[in-house]
């Protein structure tokens, strides 16, 4: 430690004048003379250049990609190109040739000098106009922990308006300064300031303090508390994700409760029409690419209208060419749409090939934002909105237009509603292709996250049917209910038993709900039920 | 005995006798084998598929239990055969381990998991292979059928299970192989699995298997617990308002097809020489309804011939045009339920009875 400490002290004060005044380039050159000592001071120097190439070459020379050529001692670093390696000059980036393995030799570092190279590049960084760099820096800094760069962080933390880099740079002092000697006051307000911070980096920044005699007492305390908040973030990252799985599944879901609950009829096509969602979305995609590269932002606007209508018009299709004359045998309804599966399937495979297809994420899709120490992608967090307006506006077209209330007649007595003058068979095709459109709609968004091949559909087959048959038919709420409770239920399940056997565990605990509420949770209730 | 082999039962029976002496026959005793050894293969499996066929029909066309789920019994039995040939490969693996089979000690087992013990013994295997489809059966059963969960709720709940069974035994923490399933079978009881003389031995054994299977159903669909089977399937609540409590009768139907669906898979699993979790797919299983619903359901014979019919006609169309293959059995699927809700059997018995000008064949109309 002593060592270390006078070794900087030597640096940053009584470094030759000469060393000072070289430019990069001389600086670079002479990497390799001397020992690792010897270098470390280089390094220094190059950090305090000033030069904005000096980044790149403490970066490279860290990981342990500079070389210098035996030639002429030029520091270069090698490039794999096929079957040569091709040496560039560090600085310039100039192409200088293919070289041999004995033409050119590695400027070795170790972990000491590594070290030293991450403080230099810190306090580098902390001094940067740009206030996305110095936070970088900032939280390089805070993993070095590094007690020689608290004089940095002091001088960096003076200057500093920002409040965000601020309060990074208040850490990052923090856990510097429990790795230091210093006195019993500072490191008080260093455990505060980790304690603030509450993440796992925290945590072993803490880690010192906890052997400290006087100071073990408040650090355990702190510890206590980061491992609180990191449990309870944690929790709601899992929240998260089977949130976001249950905006999946009910989207994949609910065009097939529509149909089955207003006709008593397993569409077993539904995913395959989900498919074709996801196919429409990757034509507009194309078509987009090749004709109008600009408007890409905008292609899945453009395929959610194309979609709903293609699903939508495949569904009408369906239910008018084989569904309607299958009417009171739902079994043999299952068994037909099957076969329709079957056909989509192929016809996709025999027209789009076997293959992904790419389908891409506009950019306002792409990225995560950090809340806390959770992390949500956009795209799951664009699907989630995307559902619930689904949802909504399925809501709506059921409670309050004129074909929703012939639909809600006709699931709660049909024959009935045929008796007051309600075309239930137009009523069958309309729900038919309703629920055909939204599985439409359920593929584009499907097409964001998973794989656009002939299988999509057939991987959330068997996931809807639960989503449905656990939730109950004749209510939207329950097809509500039933996916975000099989997400959640899934998500908070696999961290402690795997994605498999907590799919598994939900199969069986679905299969022994059904023995308790043979018709979902939301069932039907009345004479109709029985019919 | 006369009424259980019935005239379409009778035709059935002599063609299947003439398959059984001429397939060996011609494989085995002419010179220049006319019949190729695969073909003997192919003609067992397609028999160990109508066995399954037929369980299917028990339930699905007698009680009108549409099961999503029969594939799970078939590789159930084929899994307890499996087990069993696999411990019969003995020292002869790659590792030589006289007692873990390959897999195991690829896997770094140290012993025999409990539930494989036993079945280094052929009859416990056969034993089992009938046992665990039928346990499965009857709790699974004994759950649904109480609770009166029907229809498409049954339909959907059975493929359930198959379905987490499918990735059950994908887990290689299973001990039943993980995703390669078992394989590499050397022999059964002592006769080598890859000689021909095995396969139409096992050929045969199918096929006693496929008459007896016809057999015990017929004479169940024939006694009175039958007709109460056909009740419940054409009014469920009405049979059960007369005093028949239903689910027992349908536990013990479901239990009786979940057995027969296993045998047919331990014929199964020596005849193709693998056993792996793609078998627990859920399609496999509705494929099953296919063949029932070709052949004619509650017709028994026709389930037999509609599974052969439709084995052979993918086994032909894959090596021919894979593509048309799905188009094929999809359209079959879409052309059955619209055009033949009585299968061919149905079709041809309606035509004959009206050019003979009498009443078509009562007993069976779904």
């Amino acid at each position: 430690m002593l060592r270390l400490l006078r070794r900087t002290l030597t640096i940053l004060f009584l470094l030759p004048a000469s060393v000072m005044a070289q430019g990069l380039e001389d600086l670079v050159t002479s990497l390799p003379d001397g020992d690792f000592d010897d270098r470390a001071q280089v390094v220094n120097a190059i950090a305090l250049s000033g030069d904005p190439r000096a980044l790149n070459v403490l970066e490279l020379l860290s990981d342990g990609q500079l070389s210098y050529l035996r030639e002429d001692g030029r520091i270069v670093t090698v490039r794999d190109e096929g079957d040569d390696d091709v040496a560039y000059d560090v600085l310039s980036e100039e192409r200088i040739g293919v070289v041999g393995r004995r033409d050119a030799r590695d400027v070795r570092v170790n972990n000491g000098l590594r070290r030293d190279i991450a403080a230099a590049i810190g306090r580098m960084g902390l001094q940067n106009v740009d206030p996305a760099v110095r936070l970088d820096a900032a939280e390089r800094a805070f993993r070095a922990r590094d007690p020689e760069q608290i004089d940095a962080l002091r001088a960096a933390l003076a200057a500093e308006t920002d409040p965000e880099v601020t309060t990074v740079f208040e850490q990052a002092l923090a856990a510097a300064v429990l790795r230091s000697d210093a006195g019993e006051a500072d490191k008080r307000i260093a455990i505060a300031a980790l304690a603030a911070r509450g993440d796992r980096d925290a945590l072993s920044a803490l880690s010192p303090a906890l052997t400290d005699p006087v100071l073990a007492g408040e650090a355990q305390a702190a510890t206590d508390k980061i491992e609180r908040s990191i449990a309870s973030w944690g929790l709601a990252q899992n929240l998260w994700y089977g949130i976001s799985l249950g905006s999946v599944l009910m989207l994949a879901a609910i065009g097939l409760a529509i149909t089955f609950g207003v006709m008593g009829v397993i569409n077993m096509a539904h995913g395959e029409l989900v498919m074709i969602g996801a196919y429409t979305t990757y034509l507009v995609q194309e078509t987009i690419r090749n004709s109008f590269p600009e408007m890409f932002g905008w292609s899945l606007a453009i395929a959610v209208p194309l979609a709903f209508v293609t699903a939508g018009a495949v569904g009408v299709a369906i239910e008018r060419g084989v569904v309607r004359y299958l009417y009171g045998r739902p079994l043999e309804t299952l068994l037909a749409t099957w076969g329709i599966s079957l056909i989509l399937q192929q016809a996709v495979r025999s027209i789009f090939g076997p293959n992904n297809r790419e389908v891409g994420n506009p950019e306002w899709m792409s990225g995560a934002v950090d809340i806390g120490q959770m992390a949500m992608t956009w795209n799951r967090i664009w699907i989630l909105v995307f559902a619930l307006a689904v949802f909504a506006a399925l809501m709506l077209v059921l409670k309050r237009t004129p074909i929703g209330l012939q639909m809600r007649a006709v699931t709660q007595n049909r024959a009935m509603a045929a008796s007051v003058g309600i075309r239930t068979g137009w009523v069958d095709a309309m729900t038919f292709g309703l629920g055909a459109g939204v599985a439409g709609l359920a593929g584009v968004a499907l097409s964001q996250i998973d794989n656009v091949s002939p299988n999509l559909g057939q991987s959330y087959i068997v996931d809807s049917f639960m989503v449905v048959v656990f939730g109950g038919a004749g209510n939207l709420w329950g097809a509500f209910a039933g996916a975000f409770s099989l997400g959640i239920a899934n998500k908070f399940m696999e961290p402690w038993v795997g994605a498999v056997l907590a799919k598994i565990l939900i199969l069986v605990a679905i299969i022994l709900f059904i023995q308790k509420r043979p018709r979902g949770l939301f069932a039907l209730k009345g004479r109709a039920v029985d019919s | 005995m006369t009424k259980l082999i019935d005239r379409r039962m009778g035709f059935f029976l002599i063609a299947l006798f003439i398959a059984v002496v001429a397939i060996p026959v011609g494989n085995l005793a002419i010179e220049g084998k006319p019949v190729a050894s695969y073909v003997v293969q192919l003609s067992g499996k397609y028999l160990c598929y109508a066995l399954l066929a037929v369980a299917l029909d028990l339930v699905w066309g007698y009680c009108g239990i549409l099961s999503l789920g029969h594939g799970a019994f078939f590789a159930l039995g084929g899994y307890a055969m499996g087990m069993h040939l696999m411990r019969e490969i003995g020292t002869r693996g790659v590792y030589g381990d006289p007692v873990l089979p390959d897999f195991m000690v690829f896997l770094s087992y140290e012993q025999l998991p409990w539930f494989w013990l036993g079945f280094d013994q052929f009859w416990f295997a056969a034993l089992m292979c009938m046992l665990v489809p039928g346990a499965l059966a009857f709790v699974f059963g004994w759950f649904a059928f109480r609770s009166r969960v029907s229809g498409v709720y049954l339909s959907i709940i059975t493929q359930a299970m198959t379905y987490a069974l499918m990735l059950s035994f994908f887990r290689n923490e299973m001990g039943f192989g993980g995703n390669n399933g078992l394989t590499d079978f050397k022999d059964v009881l002592g006769f080598d699995l890859q000689s021909d003389a095995t396969r139409a031995g096992l050929f045969i054994a199918s096929a006693v298997a496929l008459v007896a299977g016809l057999m015990i159903a017929k004479a169940i669909a024939l006694s009175q617990l039958g007709k109460v089977l056909i009740g419940i399937r054409d009014a469920e609540s009405r049979t059960r308002f007369l005093g028949y409590r239903v689910e027992g009768y349908k536990l013990f139907v479901f239990v009786v097809s979940a057995m027969m669906a296993g045998v047919a898979g331990a014929l199964y699993t020596p005849q193709v020489g693998i056993i792996n979790p793609g078998e627990f797919s859920p399609a496999n299983s509705i494929e099953i309804v296919i063949w029932v619903a070709l052949g004619g359901r509650g017709t028994l014979v026709g389930a037999a011939i509609g599974a052969i019919f439709v084995a052979l006609a993918k086994t032909l169309l894959t090596g021919w045009i894979p593509e048309m293959w799905l188009f094929a059995l999809g359209g079959l699927f879409v052309f059955v339920t619209l055009f033949m809700p009585r299968g061919v059997l149905g079709v041809i018995e309606e035509s004959w009875a009206k050019l003979r000008r009498t009443e078509p064949v009562k007993e069976v109309t779904p």
